[in-house]
C-alpha cells in the first residue's frame, strides 16, 4: 500500500466508528460505544503512522503525494476533486490530531461512564476528529471548506452536548456563529484565489500565485486577510475569540480536545499550509503576527484573574496558540507547528487534570472553592503540575524548547518584530504566573472538605448543577451524568494522562537547538520552497532566547509561589487595591460586552422591532388584516341576501329575469 | 285569431301564478301556482308554433309538461317528507338556508 491509501484509511476510520456507534447505540452494552469509537481512533493513528514510514521512504523532493478518490465537481476550466495531500505537513498534522484524539477518547471512555448520551458522545466525537482529519488531508481549497465547516458543526454539537444546560446551549451556538464568520471568511478567500489563479488545487494555486501576483498585490494581500478571518475564528484570536471561554460549558474530553488536539489549531495549520501565499503578502502576515501577538498579551492578561479552572485553562490555550499564531505569521513554519504539537500534549494533559480535579468537587469549577488537594490526589497532582511545568515554558520541559524557538526566529526577523518577541516573553512570565496560580491554588493550602473526604476514601457527591448559574438540574439525558470520576480510581483515565504527561516532559527532544531539530528537517520538504527557508536564528541565539526563557519562567513561577504560597492572601489586598484594573481583566476586556452592545443587542432590537411593528402592525395588521377584511365585507354582504326566505329568492329571481327580458327588449329595438 | 289575445292570456296566468308563488305560504298552493306559470308558458309556446307554423313550439311544450310532472313529483314528496317529519307546512318557516 502506498502512502496515499493510508491517507484515505487515516479518514475511513473514524468515519466507521462514527457510523457503526450512531447507528448501533441501542444495542451495544456500557462502555462498548466509547471503546469502538476509541479502536477507531487508534486505527486512524497507526494508519497515519504507516503513512509516515511510506513517505519517509521516499526522496524528499517527491514527499508530496496527491490522491484524488472521484471528481466532485467538473467545469471547462478546472476540476475539483475529493483528494487527498500526504506531504510532511498533513501527515505532521494527521499523528498530532489522531494520537491525542485517541488518548482523549481513552480518558472520555472513563469520564463519560456515567452520562446517559454516552454513545452520543462517541458518535459525535469520532465526528469531530473525522471533520479535523479531512481538514488537514485536504488537497484542495473545496474539501479543506467541508472540513472546516465540518468541524464547527462537530464543535457545535459537543459544546452543547448538554442540550438542556441554557448555558451550553448558548455557547455552541455563539461558537458556531463565531465559526461561520471564518468559513465566510475562507470561501471569499477560495474565491478570489479561484478568480486569479483558476485552480483550486493547493499545489496548483502556490505554482501559479507567483506568476499571477507580485509581491503585495492587493488581490493576495485581501485572499490572505480572509483567509486570516477563517483562521482566527477557528483558533480564536482575537477580535474573534469569544467562543473559546464559553465552549468550556461542553464535557471536559470535549474542551480537552477542541483546545490541544483539534479545531484551535486548525488556523495555525491552515496558514502554515497557505504559506506561498503569505510570502507574497507579508502585510498580510505582519497583520497575522501582530494579532497573534495581541491575542497572546490579551489573554494571558485575562487568565490572570479568572477563578474558573477550565477558563483559566481556556486562555491559556488563547495565548498560546497566539504564539504559534505569531509563529507561522513570522515564517517560523518549523517552530509554530512544533509548539502546536508540545501545545497539543501539555493542553490534553492539564484538561485532564482539569476533568479529575473537577469529579473531585462534584462538578465545581471555581478555584475559589478548591485547596489542598495535592494528598488527596497525587497522580493528577504529578500530571497537571508538569502540564503547568510546560505551559510555563520551564527548562527541559516540551513547552521550553517550542516557545522560545518561535520566539527566537521572531526576534531574528528584526524590525518590528523584535517588539513582537518582547511582547512574546511579556506573555511568557505572565504564563508562567497563572499556570502555576492554578497548580498553587488547587493543590496547596489548606484541604477544601471535598479534599478531605476523598483522602478517607469518599469521593464528594454534591448537588448536580450548573457550575455557571447555580441552577440545579436532574442527571437526565441533556444534563451531566450523576457519576463523578477521578483518575486516581479510573485505570482509563491514568492511562490516557500517562503517556501525555511524559510526552509533555521530553517531546522537546524533537526540536533541541543545533543537537536534533528533527522536527524541522521533517517538515523541510514542505517549507523549502519559502522565501524565509534560509532565514533562520543561529544556534547560539536560540540558546540564549532559552537562557531568558528558562530565567523568566522561573521568575514567573516565583512570583505565583510568593502570592499564593508564602504570603497568602497578598492578591486579595492587590485585587482591592487595583480594583479597576482587577474588574476589567475580570470582565476579559469587556470584549463580550462590546460585541453584545455593538451587535447582539441592536439585531435583537431590530428584531423586536420587527416583531412589534412590522409583523403585528404592517404584515398581521394591513396586509393580512386588508385581505381578511375586504374578504369579510364580501361575504357579510353575501350573507345578508341569504335570508332564508324562499319567497324573497324567488321574488329576487322574479326581478332578475325580469331586468334581463327588460334588457333585451330595450336592446333589440 | 291574433297571437296576441294568446299572449295576454298566457302573461294573466304567468302573472297569477307569479303572485301566488310570491304571495303564498302553503307549499301546496306554491306548488299549483308553479304549475299555472308553467302552463302560461305553455300557451305562449303552443301560439308561437301556430303563428309560425311549425311544430317546434309544440314539442317544447310536451317537454315542459314532463318537466312539470317530475316537479310535482319532487315537489309533493318534499311535502310529503315535511309532513311526515311534523315539520310546519309553511314555505316561511323553512329557513335554515339563511346565512
Amino acid at each position: 500500500m502506498t502512502a496515499t491509501s493510508y491517507g484515505w484509511l487515516v479518514l475511513a476510520f473514524p468515519l466507521a466508528g462514527m457510523l457503526v456507534v450512531s447507528l448501533s447505540w441501542r444495542v451495544l452494552p456500557g462502555r462498548l460505544a466509547g471503546w469502538i469509537a476509541s479502536a477507531a481512533i487508534l486505527g486512524s493513528f497507526v494508519s497515519a503512522i504507516l503513512a509516515l514510514i511510506d513517505m519517509q521512504d521516499l526522496p524528499a523532493e517527491e514527499r508530496h503525494l496527491v490522491d484524488s478518490a472521484w471528481t466532485y465537481a467538473a467545469t471547462a476550466d478546472f476540476n475539483a476533486d475529493v483528494s487527498i495531500l500526504i506531504d510532511p505537513l498533513s501527515v505532521f498534522m494527521c499523528l498530532v490530531v489522531s494520537g491525542v484524539s485517541f488518548l482523549i477518547h481513552v480518558y472520555s471512555v472513563a469520564y463519560m461512564t456515567g452520562d446517559h448520551g454516552h454513545a452520543r458522545f462517541f458518535a459525535y466525537l469520532n465526528y469531530f476528529v473525522f471533520s479535523m482529519l479531512l481538514l488537514v488531508l485536504a488537497a484542495n481549497f473545496v474539501l479543506l471548506i467541508v472540513g472546516w465547516a465540518f468541524v464547527g458543526a462537530a464543535s457545535y454539537l459537543l459544546i452543547s452536548f448538554w442540550y438542556r444546560r441554557s448555558t451550553a446551549t448558548h455557547a455552541g451556538i455563539k461558537a458556531f456563529v463565531m465559526n461561520v464568520i471564518g468559513d465566510v471568511g475562507l470561501v471569499i478567500a477560495a474565491f478570489l484565489l479561484l478568480d486569479h489563479t483558476g485552480q483550486l488545487d493547493y499545489l496548483g494555486v502556490f505554482e501559479r500565485a507567483p506568476e499571477v501576483f507580485s509581491t503585495n498585490d492587493s488581490t493576495i494581500v485581501w485572499a490572505c486577510i480572509f483567509i486570516l478571518v477563517g483562521a482566527f475564528a477557528k483558533s480564536a484570536q482575537l477580535p474573534l475569540h469569544t467562543w473559546l471561554p464559553d465552549a468550556m460549558e461542553g464535557p471536559t474530553p470535549v474542551s480537552a480536545l477542541i483546545h490541544a488536539a483539534t479545531m484551535v489549531t486548525a488556523g495555525v495549520y491552515l496558514i502554515a499550509r497557505c504559506f506561498p501565499l503569505f510570502d507574497l503578502a507579508p502585510t498580510a502576515a505582519d497583520i497575522g503576527a501582530v494579532i497573534g501577538t495581541a491575542t497572546l498579551v490579551f489573554a494571558a492578561t485575562v487568565a490572570l484573574v479568572q477563578t474558573d479552572l477550565k477558563r483559566v485553562i481556556a486562555y491559556s490555550t488563547m495565548s498560546q496558540i497566539g504564539y504559534m499564531v505569531l509563529g507561522v505569521s513570522a515564517a517560523a513554519y518549523g517552530a509554530g507547528l512544533f509548539h502546536l504539537m508540545t501545545h497539543a500534549f501539555f493542553k490534553a494533559l492539564l484538561f485532564m487534570g482539569a476533568g479529575s480535579i473537577i469529579g473531585a468537587m462534584a462538578g465545581i469549577q471555581d478555584m475559589d472553592r478548591m485547596g489542598g488537594f495535592r494528598r488527596a490526589m497525587p497522580f493528577t497532582f504529578v500530571t497537571f503540575t508538569i502540564g503547568a511545568l510546560a505551559l510555563a515554558g520551564f527548562p527541559l520541559t516540551a513547552g521550553w524548547f517550542s516557545k522560545d524557538e518561535i520566539l527566537a526566529y521572531t526576534l531574528n526577523r528584526g524590525g518590528g518584530f523584535v517588539v513582537l518577541g518582547i511582547a512574546g516573553y511579556l506573555g511568557a512570565a505572565l504564563t508562567a504566573f497563572y499556570a502555576f496560580r492554578m497548580v498553587f491554588r488547587v493543590f496547596s493550602g489548606k484541604a477544601v472538605p471535598e479534599a478531605e473526604e476523598l483522602e478517607q476514601g469518599h469521593l464528594a457527591h454534591g448537588e448536580p448543577q450548573n457550575p455557571m448559574t447555580g441552577e440545579v438540574e436532574d442527571t437526565d439525558v441533556g444534563f451531566p451524568g450523576p457519576e463523578h470520576v477521578v483518575a486516581e480510581r479510573s485505570w482509563p483515565m491514568k492511562f490516557a494522562m500517562a503517556p501525555l504527561a511524559v510526552l509533555a516532559l521530553v517531546a522537546g527532544v524533537v526540536g533541541i537547538p543545533g543537537v536534533t531539530d528533527t522536527l524541522e528537517h521533517f517538515l523541510e520538504p514542505t517549507f523549502e520552497s519559502s522565501t524565509y527557508a534560509e532565514d533562520h536564528p543561529s544556534t547560539s541565539s536560540e540558546w540564549v532566547g532559552l537562557a531568558a526563557g528558562a530565567i523568566i519562567s522561573i521568575a514567573g513561577i516565583f512570583v505565583a509561589f510568593t502570592f499564593y504560597v508564602r504570603r497568602r492572601g497578598i492578591t486579595l489586598d492587590l485585587r482591592d487595591r487595583y480594583r479597576r484594573v482587577h474588574d476589567f481583566l475580570w470582565h476579559k476586556w469587556y470584549f463580550d460586552e462590546l460585541y453584545d452592545a455593538v451587535f447582539v443587542r441592536p439585531a435583537a432590537t431590530a428584531g423586536s422591532f420587527g416583531r412589534r411593528v412590522i409583523e403585528t402592525d404592517v404584515v398581521q395588521g394591513f396586509i393580512v388584516g386588508g385581505a381578511t377584511g375586504v374578504v369579510r365585507a364580501g361575504t357579510s354582504f353575501a350573507r345578508a341576501i341569504q335570508t332564508g326566505f324562499l319567497r324573497a329568492y324567488a321574488l329576487l329571481l322574479f326581478f332578475g329575469a325580469a331586468a334581463l327580458l327588460l334588457y333585451f327588449l330595450i336592446s333589440s329595438s | 285569431m291574433d297571437i296576441v289575445w294568446f299572449l295576454v292570456l298566457s302573461a294573466f296566468i304567468f302573472v297569477i301564478g307569479a303572485t301566488g308563488v310570491l304571495t303564498r305560504r302553503n307549499p301546496l298552493v306554491v306548488l299549483l301556482c308553479l304549475e299555472l306559470m308553467l302552463n302560461a308558458g305553455n300557451l305562449a309556446l303552443v301560439a308561437f308554433s301556430r303563428m309560425h307554423g311549425n311544430e317546434g313550439g309544440q314539442v317544447f311544450a310536451l317537454i315542459v309538461m314532463v318537466i312539470a310532472a317530475c316537479e310535482v313529483v319532487i315537489g309533493l314528496g318534499i311535502i310529503v317528507a315535511m309532513y311526515r317529519n311534523r315539520l310546519p307546512i309553511d314555505v316561511d318557516e323553512m329557513s335554515e338556508l339563511r346565512g
